[in-house]
């Protein structure tokens, strides 16, 4: 006999409809194959699936059993195939009802002892059933939350037992209410950086207008410590945003269960050892690259001339675009990937230069080597660029100062101001800066950019002189 | 207005005149010009003609017939007193520098500077004086028209701001090899003082040089390196007994009084270590200090900021 349920696969991040077709053969030799491209992930769901069944005290259909996940061509991975793949073989041996299975999609990894576990992706999976028009997603219990959010009713359930009795009418599984997210754990706060001020500034403007952000400086002077702290100054994600970036973490596996929707700015800082499949996205399963993860957020990337080269000129396209598009031969993925990048470097490469304490030894062509690691186009992208010093002891004897809290307020009422307009005595001074300092066109565009976010954050009618000068100090 | 029948009759010509040629072709040109229509097509397109030079330029041997004007600012600018700043067109960036900061101090005491509109020195003379908001001519060596090099017609556009450009060709007289050095009598005669930044052995600047000597003004060379081919003209002209000059103070000017700015005082010191030392905001800091920049009064070198460009 034939029973199917529904489940989806995952292209990027675009849910395709996987029908799981179970086919048993009471008649034939016992076997039990899984046929139709699964993973080795996948495949390895017959020992799993066996194992929950018999676990759940129900009967594995005896004979000759065959799953097929169709379409066929299509590559399945992973280890939510499972409650699927067991749900089908139990309707296909008439152990539950299979009219009341076509009514659900399922997602979930079973335990040997036929309890649900939680997989990624399940965000995506639940809104191919809301697009297919199913209306209940049977899940784990730590998944319901996350696929509320689609707008399916979610049917927790806990074990295959459970699922079990609640197809066959014996049981009503709670329902489930969308959370909101609760708070999460606290930011590095801003407070906790003494001195700098130019750096914060910097970094209070960097979160009032988006802007990329490069910090440059000797080690240790809080470089990476700075830029840590800009998503707790970045204003809260809204709906639509929230979602997006949801359905991206949901997909790596990233996503908290107390926690389904993401609200907070993500902050993502690869290692600089990542390959450019780790950072843009892809590999043999096209997954999003951390440049994804760091959508609607942050990506820093501390020790920016560490980063392969390659790695880097990948970045441009998404920073251009805010999309990664990734082909391979298994297909195309188009990825969100609007994120605001964060970079840090020292001066040069023994890192000695700009700091007083210090002596450089670098030679000249080693400094030439260094300036050389990071193309120009790349460094067009940054609106900002700060040398952070080394602080004096005086410093970082000081009190603490301003706390995030604080800064953020200011960025958030600086979102609301619209387009300001330059006035005529701001093109002046951006013209004359033109003739004065090495500034190219696309230099005169970054300016007048950063320009006009320090006037929204001044609560400004329009740009001023006093504005372009501000943002001249942050010039590469 | 028979000056400026003349002056149009040279621009054609291509003769150099100082008065009416006894010749038929002159008669039959004057007697089919009509100044008053030329003049009011001349106002058409934002020109001026004056046959009344200042008395520098008239004093010179072979003064121009008069000069064809671009600009609104008034025509007493060509009177006052002015330096004139020359040099290579492929000059170095030392050149460039040093044109360009002696203009700007030259244009701060009120001098008039005066040059060629052409690339390097020329260029750099004009946006130094424009730099410190002061006036500049520039002396065009084709008709008052073209915005020769055309790479310059913005610059020649921000000097007509306040400044004038001035030319003794009518418009639409083509740029030639021989009409530059006949530009550069006038760029010497109307100044005072010549300075030669960088000039190579054969130069049209040595040219400008030697027309300001023969008419007994002051020549100053800035020194270069000798072994720098862009400098042996102005080694040249030192040897020659022309005056050095290091500094703008040499011309005899005063450096104009900087305003004071308590932050120079704390120099050499960090953005963050201004804000501390003085209290006030970062931002502030921050666009007093690119003020300073742009003056050329401090400059930041890894993240430190010191005194002097």
């Amino acid at each position: 006999m034939l029973a199917r349920a529904v489940t989806h696969a995952l292209v990027g991040l675009e849910p395709r409809r996987v029908e799981v077709e179970a086919d048993v053969h009471e008649t034939g030799l016992p076997a039990f194959a899984i046929v139709g491209l699964p993973d080795r992930a996948c495949a390895e769901a017959r020992t799993r699936v066996r194992s929950g069944i018999a676990s759940a005290e129900l009967d594995f259909p005896r004979g000759r059993v065959t799953v097929n996940l169709a379409p066929a061509g299509l590559r399945k991975e992973g280890s939510g195939y499972d409650l699927p793949i067991a749900l089908a073989l139990l309707a296909a041996s008439r152990q539950i009802p299979r009219d009341e299975l076509s009514r659900h999609a399922a997602v979930g990894e079973l335990a040997l002892d036929g309890r649900l576990r939680r997989v990624g992706g399940v965000l995506a999976v639940a809104e191919g059933a809301r697009r297919l028009g199913i209306e209940r997603l049977l899940c784990p219990p730590e998944s319901a939350p996350e696929a509320a959010l689609s707008g399916v009713r979610p049917v927790p359930v806990a074990h295959l037992a459970e699922a079990v009795a609640y197809l066959r009418g014996e049981l009503d599984p709670p329902e489930v209410h969308p959370v909101e997210a609760t708070d999460a754990a606290p930011l590095p706060d801003l407070s906790e950086v003494r001195g700098q001020e130019r750096a914060r500034r910097a970094l209070e403007i960097a979160a009032a207008g988006r802007h990329n952000l490069l910090l440059a400086g000797p080690p240790g002077t809080g470089k990476t410590m700075l830029a840590r702290r800009l998503p707790g100054i970045l204003p809260p994600l809204d709906d639509e945003a929230a979602l997006e970036v949801t359905r991206i973490h949901s997909v790596a596996g990233l996503l908290a269960p107390e926690q389904p929707l993401v609200r907070t700015p993500p902050f993502r800082a690869p290692h600089h050892s990542a390959s450019t499949a780790a950072i843009v996205g892809g590999g043999p399963g096209i997954r999003p690259g951390e440049a994804s993860l760091a959508h609607h957020g942050v990506l820093l990337l501390d020790e920016l001339p560490e980063f392969a080269r390659p790695t880097l000129e990948a970045l441009r396209q998404p920073l251009e675009d805010g999309v990664v598009c990734i082909a391979r031969a298994a297909g195309r993925a188009v990825f969100p990937a609007r994120f605001q990048l964060v970079g840090t470097m020292n001066l040069c490469a023994c890192g000695a230069r700009g700091d007083p304490a210090a002596t450089c030894t670098c030679t000249a062509q080693r400094l030439a080597a260094y300036d050389a690691k990071l193309s120009r186009a790349l460094l067009d992208r940054f609106d900002l660029v700060v040398t952070v010093p080394r602080p004096r002891a005086a410093e970082l004897a000081a009190g603490p100062a301003e706390g995030s809290a604080a800064v953020a307020s200011r960025v958030l009422g600086a979102q609301g101001a619209g387009y300001l307009r330059r006035a005529p005595d701001a093109d002046a001074l951006l013209s004359r800066a033109v003739d004065r300092l090495p500034l190219s066109g696309r230099g005169r565009a970054r300016v007048g950019r950063v320009a006009r976010t320090i006037a929204a954050l001044a609560g400004a009618d329009e740009v001023n002189a006093e504005h372009v000068a501000e943002a001249l100090a942050y010039r590469t | 207005m028979n000056e400026l029948a003349l002056a149009v009759f040279a621009s054609e010509s291509g003769a150099h005149l100082l008065r009416p040629p006894d010749t038929a072709r002159w008669r039959r040109h004057l007697r089919g010009f009509d100044a008053a229509a030329y003049e009011r097509r001349l106002a058409e397109r934002g020109f001026r003609f004056t046959a009344d030079l200042p008395p520098l330029l008239r004093s010179i041997h072979d003064p121009p017939v008069g000069l064809f004007v671009r600009g609104s600012a008034s025509l007493d600018v060509l009177a006052r007193p002015a330096v004139a700043i020359v040099g290579a067109r492929a000059c170095s960036g030392y050149g460039a520098s040093v044109a360009r900061s002696l203009a700007r101090e030259a244009a701060a005491a009120e001098l008039v500077v005066v040059s060629g509109l052409a690339r390097g020195v020329d260029g750099e003379a004009h946006r130094g004086a424009l730099d410190a908001g002061g006036i500049t001519v520039a002396v065009l060596g084709c008709g008052i028209d073209r915005d020769y090099p055309a790479a310059h017609a913005d610059l020649a556009r921000r000097i007509t701001e306040r400044g004038l450009i001035v030319s003794e060709y009518a418009p639409g007289v083509e740029p030639a090899p021989w009409r530059f050095p006949a530009r550069n009598r006038i760029v010497a005669g109307l100044c005072a003082t010549t300075v030669v930044v960088e000039a190579r052995e054969r130069s049209g600047a040595l040219i400008t040089a030697d027309l300001a000597l023969e008419e007994g003004r002051e020549v100053f060379a800035v020194p270069g390196e000798i072994t720098s081919a862009l400098s042996s003209g102005t080694n040249a002209l030192l040897k020659l007994g022309a005056a050095p000059l290091t500094c703008a103070a040499d011309l005899g000017i005063e450096p104009p009084p900087d305003e004071p700015s308590p932050l120079l005082d704390l120099l050499p010191a960090t953005a963050d270590e201004l804000v501390r030392r003085t209290g006030r905001e970062a931002a502030e800091i921050a666009r007093e200090l690119v003020e300073l920049e742009l003056l050329g009064r401090v400059s930041a070198r890894d993240g430190v900021y010191r005194r002097g460009a």
